[in-house]
């Protein structure tokens, strides 16, 4: 039988990669300075529910809450077979921590309707928290499988899925619909498929539209930017390249709990950590230079 | 992430260089469709084709980098299985790569969009496979083999093509070409393999074909003869069958080098077949044209090997210490390392602008042919540009096919010599770039039979034709006319050279052949090149370096031209001694 998934995707600055302006004076993530990519562990959450598509048909929708240039991973998850693209743009939505984004989120999925699968990737690379997939889980009222490493088997409304346990994994039997949060293990993303590149790289979400005619055409006044959005806008529309973009209202969320006002967290204390290297220990590559390594690392308590 | 498309500055300057626009609009036919064809995915304009092509030029980097250059060493230490029944098993990670590709859409790169394909020009499908040739050369056989597809589409009927070519596409299979035999290997002429018809008009193969690259595709290629009374090449026509019990694979060969590619012996028995156009057309008309496409293929295979084995010796210059610093500060390493780039980047701008060729070639041939109602006019054109380029290729393509592949051969030895003992070992890759590098100037046409060919074109007027344009081109640079200069010349040198042959028996036009040919790619990629140099300041350092080191061989080559020494004809049993006794 088919089945429908969401997938939860997130536009990241790519920490592998940091400057000196990665982090703004209060403590928050300099978005700007920094180059964006496809959060990692994402595009294997992207994967799973395209696995399960292929094996039993049904629908892959990805989700992004974000700025408009959050457009270019919806892209990205069409480019590599996603159905359908939503971008959650909204500037009340601006500032919101995980408890506000898991809200937004999950009202967004409410408002798709139909899910048997909603799959986010673990964490986000920005943050670390690991907290918006399982919160959103708790806002749907869906069991939470976190840490997938394996689909085993879907039979039904029955899934039996593997999850790392961190020591080890285990086998879990869920009933649909669940939410899933995946680790990196769990699968080799595709790549973005040529043909599905020609066609769709052009697909644009309504709100990237102002900035692309604003830096095409820099002499321009409003009025005839204004026109040239409608005209770029309807020209996509009718080749079915204009991408989804919903705002608080469409998915009837509560102001209240989104944005600044919705979110409860505050940075308490920003630590810089400089990493040095102190000298270093040179271990012969014999029985007893690696016994000795291994028994210093178990005193030390790095092993186990 | 890792993109063998993104880390090769040259290819990327190429890219640039070369007019790929003007390739986008003829193979787009100026966009008349206005990129809507009913595909969903063609182009709009050039600069939109453009972006399509490096986006494609993207992912097949990123592929080859991250999926196919790790399985490499594996791959070519574990090959592929011949089972019981006469199937072969690919090697699984072989099968993951060709996957990983499918997936990507990226196995119908040159085929018309209304099949499925992606609609590419050879110049981006000749990037791409070098591309995939530096990650594993062995699996260049598969991917680069998509040539076999195009022959379908430019020679079968509707019905054969519409059967087979959205196979292709989405890499459901693979095909090979059936061509050699235990007797007919360089000489294809001596095809024996029978193609007969029953009372209905069916037609079957029976025989046995050998050194058949990827013989266990499932859409093979068969050349045959059909009119047993016919023995030469006239009697010999194309067919197309699939794989099936009627098909076995008696034997896998055990080879030097692209172990990843399966080369089967295969035995057909009373198979079911279809002819493909015309009787009597098999080999003097197809096979040619298919073996065109294919020799360009092995030239990108060429230059990934090369460009792999540089990249290896490159790091391993920069890194090893001897003597109290890196080795590339010893003066024998420097010239190696950079002779080797040198040579990949010079063999690079032939075997691209051979691509080029092509593509104005293909097209110009593909308009003829859809639209038979041209005016009178420009149909006489056509006609005449047809013949100008096939021309000019008929001794671009011999010559990329065999400088590519015999630098290949040159520059993943000089890698070893770099690495020394550990380019001996199996510890690195050197080695294995060195064994799949020697096919390249045996199969698709050894390289003394690409001489053949490339050296009519010397001697016949093509040389002159194509380097016209070139020797009176004006740079801003005095360093460049300077060097242009000392072409002109050298092109002289090469025309008295010719002269003075045709003065000679036909023998000594092949004997003098290899000698010709190489004088003449100097002087072609010594254009070329100045032409890079105009626009980018360190080719002009390339540009300087190659003609500086080749002017002198030319001379050389001219001079034993010039001797009339016939010896080796002559005095052949002197020289090369008895035949040594059977041990």
């Amino acid at each position: 039988m088919p089945y429908h998934s969401v997938v939860c995707v997130k536009q990241v600055p790519d920490t592998a990669n940091i400057s000196a302006e990665a982090m703004k004076e209060d403590g928050t993530v300099n978005r700007a300075a920094l180059p964006t990519i496809f959060n990692p562990e994402d595009l294997h959450a992207l994967e799973a529910a395209l696995e399960i598509r292929d094996l039993h048909g049904g629908t892959v929708t990805a989700i992004s809450m974000g700025p408009p240039k959050a457009g270019d991973v919806l892209r990205d998850c069409l480019f590599r077979g996603a159905d359908r693209a939503i971008l959650i743009t909204d500037r009340r939505a601006a500032a919101s921590d995980t408890l506000a984004t898991s809200y937004i989120l999950s009202q967004a999925i409410k408002t798709i309707g139909q899910v048997d699968f909603v799959f986010c990737g673990r964490q986000a690379i920005d943050g670390d928290t690991a907290q918006v997939g399982p919160q959103c889980a708790e806002k749907l009222g869906f069991p939470q499988i976190t840490y997938l490493e394996q689909i085993v088997s879907i039979q039904d409304r029955t899934a039996r899925l593997r999850r790392n346990t961190g020591r080890g994994w285990e086998i879990v039997e869920v009933q649909l619909p669940v939410l899933v949060t995946v680790i990196e293990t769990a699968n080799r993303p595709r790549y973005p498929a040529a043909k599905r590149i020609m066609r769709l790289k052009h697909a644009r979400v309504p709100s990237e539209l102002p900035g692309e005619v604003k830096a095409a055409l820099p002499q321009a006044t409003d009025a005839e930017i204004e026109a040239e959005v409608a005209r770029r806008t309807a020209d996509l529309k009718a080749r079915g390249l204009l991408l989804e973009q919903w705002n608080l209202d469409d998915i009837g969320a509560d102001l209240s709990r989104c944005g600044m006002s919705g979110s409860p967290t505050k940075v308490y204390r920003i630590q810089a950590i400089v990493l040095k290297k102190e000298g270093y220990t040179s271990v012969p590559a014999t029985e007893p230079g690696i016994r000795q390594l291994i028994h210093e690392l178990v005193v030390d308590r790095t092993l186990g | 992430m890792a993109n063998f498309f993104l880390d090769n500055d040259d290819i990327r300057f190429l890219f640039e260089h070369i007019d790929v626009a003007q390739l986008a609009r003829l193979q787009e036919d100026d966009f008349v469709h206005g990129g809507d064809d009913g595909s969903g995915y063609a182009p709009r304009d050039a600069a939109d084709a453009v972006d399509n092509y490096r986006r494609i030029l993207e992912v097949v980097g990123e592929i080859a980098a991250e999926v196919v250059a790790p399985n490499a060493e594996q791959v070519d230490a574990e090959g592929n299985t011949l089972n019981p029944d006469g199937t072969v098993t690919l090697h699984p990670l072989v099968s993951e790569n060709l996957r990983r590709l499918s997936q990507a859409d990226l196995m119908g790169f040159t085929l018309p969009r209304k099949y499925g394909g992606l609609f590419c020009p050879n110049l981006i499908y000749t990037m791409a496979t070098e591309i995939i040739s530096r990650a594993d050369a062995s699996l260049m056989n598969m991917f680069g083999l998509q040539g076999i597809a195009e022959t379908i589409n430019a020679f079968a009927d509707d019905r054969v093509k519409d059967a087979t070519l959205p196979r292709f596409c989405t890499g459901e299979v693979t095909g090979a070409m059936v061509l050699t035999e235990p007797d007919a290997g360089s000489d294809l002429q001596a095809v024996r393999l029978r193609a007969y018809q029953d009372a209905q008009g069916n037609w079957f193969l029976n025989g046995v074909k050998r050194f058949i690259t990827n013989g266990c595709g499932e859409i093979l290629l068969v050349l045959a003869r059909s009119e047993p009374e016919i023995s030469d090449g006239r009697g010999l026509s194309l067919f197309i069958t699939e794989r099936s019990p009627k098909v076995r694979v008696r034997h896998l060969e055990h080879k030097l080098g692209i172990h990843g590619s399966p080369t089967c012996e295969l035995v057909f028995d009373d198979t079911p077949c279809q002819l493909i156009g015309e009787r009597q057309r098999g080999l003097i008309t197809y096979v040619m044209a298919l073996m065109n496409g294919a020799r360009v293929g092995i030239s990108a295979q060429s230059l990934g090997i090369g460009e792999a084995a540089f990249r290896l010796a490159r790091t391993y210059a920069h890194t090893r210490e001897q003597f109290g610093g890196p080795i590339e500060r010893l003066p024998a390493v420097a010239e190696l390392v950079t002779d080797m780039k040198v040579h990949v980047e010079a063999a690079r701008a032939l075997a691209y602008e051979t691509s080029r060729i092509c593509d104005h070639e293909i097209n110009n041939h593909r308009v003829m042919e859809s639209f038979p109602d041209l005016p009178a006019e420009e149909k006489k054109r056509r006609q005449q540009l047809a013949r100008q380029l096939k021309r000019i290729n008929g001794m671009m393509t011999p010559m990329a096919k065999y400088y590519c592949s015999e630098m290949a051969c040159t520059v993943s030895n000089q890698a070893i010599q770099v690495l020394g003992g550990s380019g001996y070992m199996k510890d690195y890759a050197a080695e294995r770039y060195f064994r799949d590098a020697r096919i390249t100037t045996i199969y698709e046409g050894t390289s003394q039979l690409q001489v053949v060919a490339a050296v009519r074109g010397v001697a016949s007027g093509a040389f002159e034709h194509w380097t016209a344009e070139w020797d009176v081109r004006t740079y801003d640079d005095p360093l460049l006319m300077q060097l242009r200069d000392q072409l002109v010349e050298a092109k002289n040198k090469v025309l008295e050279a010719v002269r003075y042959v045709k003065t000679q028996s036909t023998q000594y036009l092949d004997l003098a052949g290899r000698r010709l040919v190489d004088s003449a790619i100097a002087v072609i990629i010594g254009h070329l090149l100045l032409g890079q140099g105009a626009v980018n300041q360190r080719k002009k350092v390339v540009a300087r370096r190659f003609i500086a080191q080749q002017l002198p061989v030319l001379q050389t080559n001219c001079a034993k031209v010039l001797s009339g020494d016939m010896s080796p004809l002559t005095e052949y049993e002197v020289l090369a001694g008895p035949v040594p006794a059977a041990v």
